[in-house]
């Protein structure tokens, strides 16, 4: 027999995990009052047997739900057990897995019972109660419900490090078709509020030292990926959009994981398009960490990213002419491009080669992947690509590298 | 070669790299006391000195940053064979050339301590996140590790600044020593476990009668965020090898609860 308790949790931690966010950086919380906990860099504390990583307790307050979001496992016509956490409840686990180190905070969503306002004011109660009455100076992350007033979104904003709204889809249609009772707008639109108040906040920080801590690690927003037949230009030209205009700190991609017979969606037994999903996010790192422009990526005549090989190396061999590169001479913004070089390895190219002209053992040292690089630069005027053609160079690449995803590609590839 | 044996503390290493210099030694080989005896070549043994350690480190301060200093205590902290001589000829490196040096990853020895001291990191990062604490009846929360390197000194600060509330004790058995934290001050301790430390009788009469609960609820929680869809056996070892599992109260086996001990459920 299960305890209350231990039931609860099964069924609203399994509602709440197709919420892929998992970050607890981003926030600088220190321990002054000497209260409970601190936020930093973030700290996966365990990882899933899918891989992925446990960094935040992630429930739902309820599983209990007014709409009917064909894609979500708490849409009110599916024939699953319903839960609710009492506040005191969510508290008390919150308080405890932290104190034993399981957490590095709560990351709390819910299904909207009766109104958006009534939802949103029991997770901002929970964030209050941590903070004020336990001193918990942990990682807080409220899901804002859609519909909820500017007023509560405020107080929410008082207390969690992060808000998020999930867009769900890529587009409005998609929106439209699966889930009928949601409106684009009244997601974009506390998006939007926040925005305006987080900049406001940073501004009365420059002037005002005491200034309240207003969502510091800011917004973030997820999308589910293969329900729906957009395409990669699409997803990331959304994504380019949340970034650019409002500003978010990280846009998720969730490779939708078949949950119902409704014909509206993928069949059950479909796999979880994983691959395109891990494009989808190395596009993403490009974007905010490689100084690629969207357009770069993908393209009217490209809308799809190259299954087989990553977008880094796809741009590199629709743009050829840019390279060999002369890696004793390229700026940091050329060496960030090299197919095999990552930031780490760009950085410590560029401190080293102060000192001494680098050949390819020190690139190899440093931790550059040869086997891609070696076509695309050239140290002590030694190239390796001579007169090769794009597709020629895309084969021997891929014939020298074992793709974790290799034996998925043909079935996977069926889907899209 | 001559081979300069010191006691395996860092001030013993500093002194040692002092006394290279001091006694102009060519061709130094640092060691630990009892650890290589060569047939070849010469014994050195050096007497750790605060003094000698210090004017070191002065020294090192001038010539290097913040980071690349603790890049050095970290590479000391990985306990890898030889770190002691790569340390030495970073020093060596360092000092005798005008500009810095610390970026120079084309030199083998500049590398070497970048790349041990990312390891050292990477663990105490791990310890960071795998402690598991677990709560006495009085009111301690203690957590036994096996760390890959000496990282306990580097994770002091975090746990203190995180847990500052609260009695905590996290000790390594692989290097029999630990660290305690009153709500005051973290100190180093060493104390005897009983065999039957782990029994499951002892822990039940060591433990906080909801101890049990929290390690159950917390299993119960990480087997239901997983998504059997995405099963990835090879991600998760990668991220959590297998070697910490013991140590980790979701990897353990299922704690059964109440049913069996006659204990309240309620939170």
């Amino acid at each position: 027999m299960k305890s209350g308790i231990e039931e609860k949790l099964a069924i609203l931690a399994d509602a709440a995990k197709y919420d892929v966010s998992c970050a607890s950086s981003g926030s600088n919380r220190k321990n002054e009052n000497k209260g409970l906990g601190t936020t930093g860099s973030g700290i996966c504390h365990a990882y899933t047997e899918d891989g992925r990583c446990v960094s935040l307790l992630k429930i739902l307050l309820t599983n209990h739900c007014i709409y009917d979001c064909a894609y979500c496992v708490s849409r009110r016509s599916n024939g699953i057990k319903r839960a609710a956490f009492t506040v005191k409840e969510v508290v008390d686990l919150t308080i405890n897995f932290y104190r034993r180190n399981y957490i590095e905070g709560l990351f709390l969503s819910s299904g909207i019972f009766s109104n958006a306002d009534y939802t949103m004011e029991r997770l901002v109660l929970i964030a209050k109660k941590l903070r004020t009455e336990h001193r918990f100076n942990g990682y807080i992350h409220l899901k804002t419900i859609p519909g909820a007033s500017d007023e509560l979104i405020k107080q929410a904003g008082l207390y969690a490090d992060r808000l998020s709204i999930n867009v769900e889809m890529p587009t409005e249609q998609s929106l439209a078709l699966l889930a009928p009772d949601k409106k684009r707008e009244d997601m974009i639109k506390p998006m939007r509020f926040l925005q305006s108040a987080i900049r406001q906040n940073l501004d009365e920080k420059k002037t005002l030292k005491h200034a309240p801590t207003f969502v510091p690690a800011g917004q973030s927003t997820q999308m589910v990926i293969g329900a729906t037949p957009e395409t990669d230009l699409q997803i990331l030209g959304v994504a380019n959009a949340f970034y650019k205009k409002m500003e978010l700190k990280r846009v998720y991609y969730s490779g939708y994981v078949p949950i119902s017979n409704d014909n509206r969606l993928p069949a059950i037994g479909t796999p979880v398009p994983m691959i395109r999903e891990n494009r989808l996010y190395q596009a993403d790192w490009l974007m905010r960490f490689y100084q690629f422009r969207v357009e770069e990526i993908v393209s009217p005549e490209d809308p799809l990213l190259d299954i087989e090989i990553d977008p880094k190396l796809s741009w590199a061999l629709r743009n050829l002419d840019q390279f060999p590169i002369d890696i004793n001479k390229a700026d940091y913004r050329m060496l960030l491009r090299i197919p095999g070089v990552g930031i780490e390895s760009a950085k410590k190219i560029n401190a080293a080669r102060k000192f001494n002209r680098l050949g390819w053992e020190h690139l190899r040292k440093i931790g550059v992947s040869i086997s891609r690089a070696r076509y695309f630069i050239h140290c002590d005027k030694e190239f390796e690509r001579r007169d090769l053609q794009p597709h020629q160079v895309r084969q021997l690449i891929l014939s020298q590298t074992q793709s974790k995803y290799k034996p998925n590609f043909s079935t996977q590839l069926n889907i899209f | 070669m001559t081979i300069v044996q010191y006691d395996g503390s860092f001030e013993g290493l500093l002194s040692a790299i002092f006394e290279v210099y001091e006694y102009k030694i060519k061709q130094a080989s640092i060691a630990v006391e009892e650890g290589t005896y060569s047939l070849f070549g010469s014994l050195h043994r050096v007497q750790t000195d605060t003094t000698k350690a210090e004017r070191v480190l002065k020294t090192l301060e001038q010539k290097l940053s913040k980071t690349a200093l603790s890049q050095l205590h970290k590479t000391f902290l990985s306990e890898l064979p030889a770190m002691e001589n790569h340390i030495l000829h970073y020093v060596q490196y360092v000092i005798s050339s005008r500009k810095p040096v610390e970026n120079d990853y084309s030199h083998p020895d500049v590398l070497f301590l970048q790349q041990t001291s990312r390891k050292v990191h990477r663990e105490k990062h791990r310890m960071e996140a795998f402690v598991r604490f677990s709560l006495t009846k009085d009111g301690l929360y203690y957590s036994i590790i096996q760390p890959d390197f000496n990282v306990l000194p580097l994770i002091a600060k975090h746990f203190k600044d995180r847990y500052a509330d609260q009695c905590w004790l996290i000790y390594d058995t692989r290097r029999k020593y630990g660290l305690y934290y009153d709500k005051n001050e973290v100190s180093e301790v060493q104390m005897e476990f009983a065999a039957n430390m782990q029994d499951k009788e002892q822990l039940l009469t060591l433990h906080h009668e909801q101890e049990e609960l929290y390690q159950r609820l917390w299993q119960q929680y990480f087997s239901s965020v997983n998504i059997a869809a995405r099963k990835n056996m090879k991600l998760h070892i990668r991220h959590m090898p297998k070697r910490y599992w013991r140590f980790l109260t979701e990897k353990k086996p299922a704690i059964r609860l109440a049913d069996d001990h006659g204990r309240p459920m309620q939170l």
